[in-house]
């Protein structure tokens, strides 16, 4: 018998079991003389119980609606956490927001957590910030835990060795009302990525890379583990940006072993365990990475030294390229790929054959819960110090939480921004996904660290090229891409 | 959440993969904090376009989707399915379905069916050559083809999805019967998740 996944481990650990209530159903489901009822009680599905639930204000106030009609408490009010992010402005927060629909957005999540007893970092709280990076900050996410959240960047939570997935508001309020899931249990997929990252490769060169390698339906119902030497090597920031992409390529969640880089990274953060539940804990947590002998439905392998700087060219993000690259030629691609290149093509505004290094743009986004946080903001910083942005170029960051906010400002990184010409915002999720007034205007062209380039994520006929924070920051600097791997000394 | 037992029909070809959940309802319209009242936001860019399918008043009234791979995926909103539901679909048919736009589509009792390429082929090829032409989707039966029988397909489905999806049943109020099975589970929970 082969060893168990560190997948397995958690998703074992979390099954309800259920023995009275099912012995139950089966009675109920005889005597009303249902054929094969076996099949009926749970189906495939396993009742998961779920261990931290984060939410929003964007998909989740339907939810509380239903919880409402229904009469249903929220269960555990003391796993669940709130913030406002998708929809909250970026500038201006002193003054009444000027959509009445978003400030309505936001208020009703207020009356809902004060309602419901769950905890708010509200608007003016530093600790507010985009769920997937406030989480992992605050130390709420733990390894071995089955995070949730109306979002499918959830999977950046994997980063932990957590069991992370985005779920839909009917999910949220079945996790409000029970902190339960009904699911069926996932395949697995182990993404092993050996050797060493060259100077200017990132976390997000590895992900926009194994994107690229298995495609935008590669994952689906998988769970994936990022494994090998580059994984290892990476700081947790860097593990949750690639555990923040997995849903890009279909993928249910993204999960990373915990070490001792990831204890390292939580002690002290104010909900972790303390004292001997430290210890406990720690314990625990050692035994939850994979078995050698564990066995995968699939596997893949990239050698992560071959990996340099991907800048997409399309609208999914399995459409890129490296940088010294050109955009392609759709009939030189592989049959099923051909009439999507072609519409992607026309809708970017792209010739094939154009060199990425002359492909202009019009905006620089720096953020997103993929690449908002501090080591992506220091990491831009180095590139701009002591430069302008090119003329004609708007470029602006939204540090991904309040708090990596004030400890850019203390580090002179936001500085470094304002005086190269770059805005300096508050956090939230912003361009990304362009809910609030944070978007391109049709036609422009963006450079964006975030990790959507679908047709008119961040804003109506605005065209994005997904890259990392080190690659935006120079192409703010140029006006056009270029390798940062030539910037950088 | 609405009983699903057989629906017959026309059907829309939207003949593309990868549909993501942006285009089918854009994110500007997630402002609001109602369940309905999306489907004349669905597709809204595609729908500039005069030769977009949803355009084309003869796939009007359509109950059924045809699609390509992929389709939903994304962003996890489940506004994406108030939208289509928004447009009087019930059931969509293609290759794959992204994760959480299926469980999202179960929750509002919309039917997503797999079938191999080929059957999305025959299937496209049918509809677009002749849209009047109506499909069945037969959940009891777990078929779908045309009303004639000349064409017919098995399709896989949970069977307790399928149980839960033809009574109309509300996974919360099943679930809360579990109530004393939950409570033992958290008894068991490690100290420090519990502190």
């Amino acid at each position: 018998m082969s060893g168990k996944t560190l997948f397995e481990r958690i998703w074992d650990a979390h099954v309800v079991p259920s023995p009275a209530q099912d012995a139950a159903r089966h009675r109920a489901l005889a005597d009303a003389g249902m054929a094969d009822h076996e099949e009926l009680i749970h189906g495939r599905q396993e009742m998961l119980y779920i261990d931290l639930h984060l939410i929003h204000e964007v998909t989740s106030p339907q939810a509380f609606e239903g919880l409402r009609q229904a009469g249903h408490p929220v269960r555990r009010p003391d796993l669940t956490l709130a913030t406002v992010d998708h929809n909250v402005p970026t500038i201006d927060r002193d003054l009444p927001n000027p959509d009445p629909l978003s400030a309505r957005q936001i208020e009703v999540l207020r009356e809902n957590t004060r309602e419901f007893g769950i905890t708010l970092f509200d608007i003016h709280d530093p600790r507010q910030g985009i769920v997937h990076i406030i989480g992992p900050e605050q130390g709420y996410t733990q390894p071995g835990m089955t995070i949730v959240c109306g979002d499918s960047h959830t999977s950046t939570h994997g980063a932990f060795g957590a069991l992370a997935f985005g779920i839909g508001t009917s999910e949220v309020e079945h996790v409000l009302a029970t902190q339960t899931l009904r699911q069926s249990r996932p395949k697995t997929m182990s993404v092993e990525v050996n050797g060493e990252l060259g100077p200017g490769v990132t976390a997000k060169d590895v992900i926009l890379a194994i994107i690229n390698e298995i495609g935008v339906r590669g994952g689906i119902g998988h769970v994936i583990e990022y494994r090998g030497q580059v994984i290892e090597n990476l700081t947790m920031e860097g593990r949750m940006t690639i555990c923040n992409m997995s849903i890009e390529a279909g993928a249910r969640a993204g999960l990373v072993a915990p070490d001792e880089t990831t204890f390292l990274y939580m002690k002290g953060r104010p909900q972790m365990p303390k004292g001997e539940d430290w210890e406990r804990a720690v314990d625990a947590w050692r035994k939850l990475p994979s078995d050698s002998d564990a066995r995968f439905d699939r596997e893949v392998r990239l050698d992560g030294s071959d990996i340099i700087p991907f800048v997409t060219w399309g609208t999914n993000p399995a459409q890129s390229v490296t940088v010294d690259g050109h955009v392609p030629e759709p009939d030189q691609l592989a049959a099923e790929h051909r009439e999507a290149a072609t519409r992607a093509l026309a809708y970017m505004a792209l010739e094939p054959g154009t060199a990425i290094r002359d492909i202009t743009i019009d905006r620089v986004f720096l953020g997103s819960c993929t690449n908002g946080r501090i080591e992506d903001l220091r990491a831009a910083a180095k590139v701009v110090q002591g430069k302008k942005i090119a003329e004609g170029v708007h470029a602006m960051v939204v540090p991904g939480s309040g708090l990596v906010k004030l400890q850019a400002e203390d580090e002179g990184l936001a500085d470094i921004f304002t005086e190269a010409g770059f805005e300096w915002r508050d956090a939230g999720c912003s361009m990304c996904l362009g809910m609030n007034p944070d978007i391109l205007a049709p036609g422009e062209r963006a450079a964006s660290t975030s990790n959507r380039n679908f047709e008119g994520r961040q804003g109506p006929g605005g065209r994005t090229h997904l890259v990392s924070p080190e690659m935006a920051a120079a192409a703010a600097i140029a006006g056009h891409f270029v390798d940062v791997r030539e910037v950088l000394d | 959440m609405r009983a699903f037992s057989v629906v017959r029909g026309t059907a829309i070809p939207l003949d593309r993969s990868n549909v993501d959940t942006d285009q089918i309802i854009p994110a500007k319209h997630l402002k609001r904090i109602e369940r309905t009242g999306y489907g004349e936001f669905a597709f809204e860019a595609w729908r500039q376009d005069p030769d977009f399918v949803l355009n084309d008043s003869r796939f009007k009234g359509a109950r059924i989707m045809l699609t390509r791979a992929n389709f939903g995926s994304g962003s996890s909103r489940e506004h994406a399915v108030w939208a289509l539901t928004g447009l009087g679909i019930e059931a969509l048919i293609g290759e794959d379905f992204a994760d959480i736009f299926k469980n999202n589509c179960f929750q509002s009792g919309v039917l997503t069916i797999e079938r191999p390429k080929e059957d999305i082929d025959h299937l496209m090829n049918l509809v677009q050559s002749d849209p009047a032409v109506e499909l069945v989707v037969d959940l009891p039966a777990q078929t779908i083809g045309t009303p004639d029988g000349s064409w017919s397909r098995r399709f896989e489905i949970d069977p307790f999805r399928k149980y839960r999806l033809l009574r109309g049943l509300d996974d919360i109020s099943m679930t809360l019967e579990y109530v004393s099975d939950i409570e033992s589970y958290e008894a068991t929970r490690p100290s420090w998740m519990t502190a």
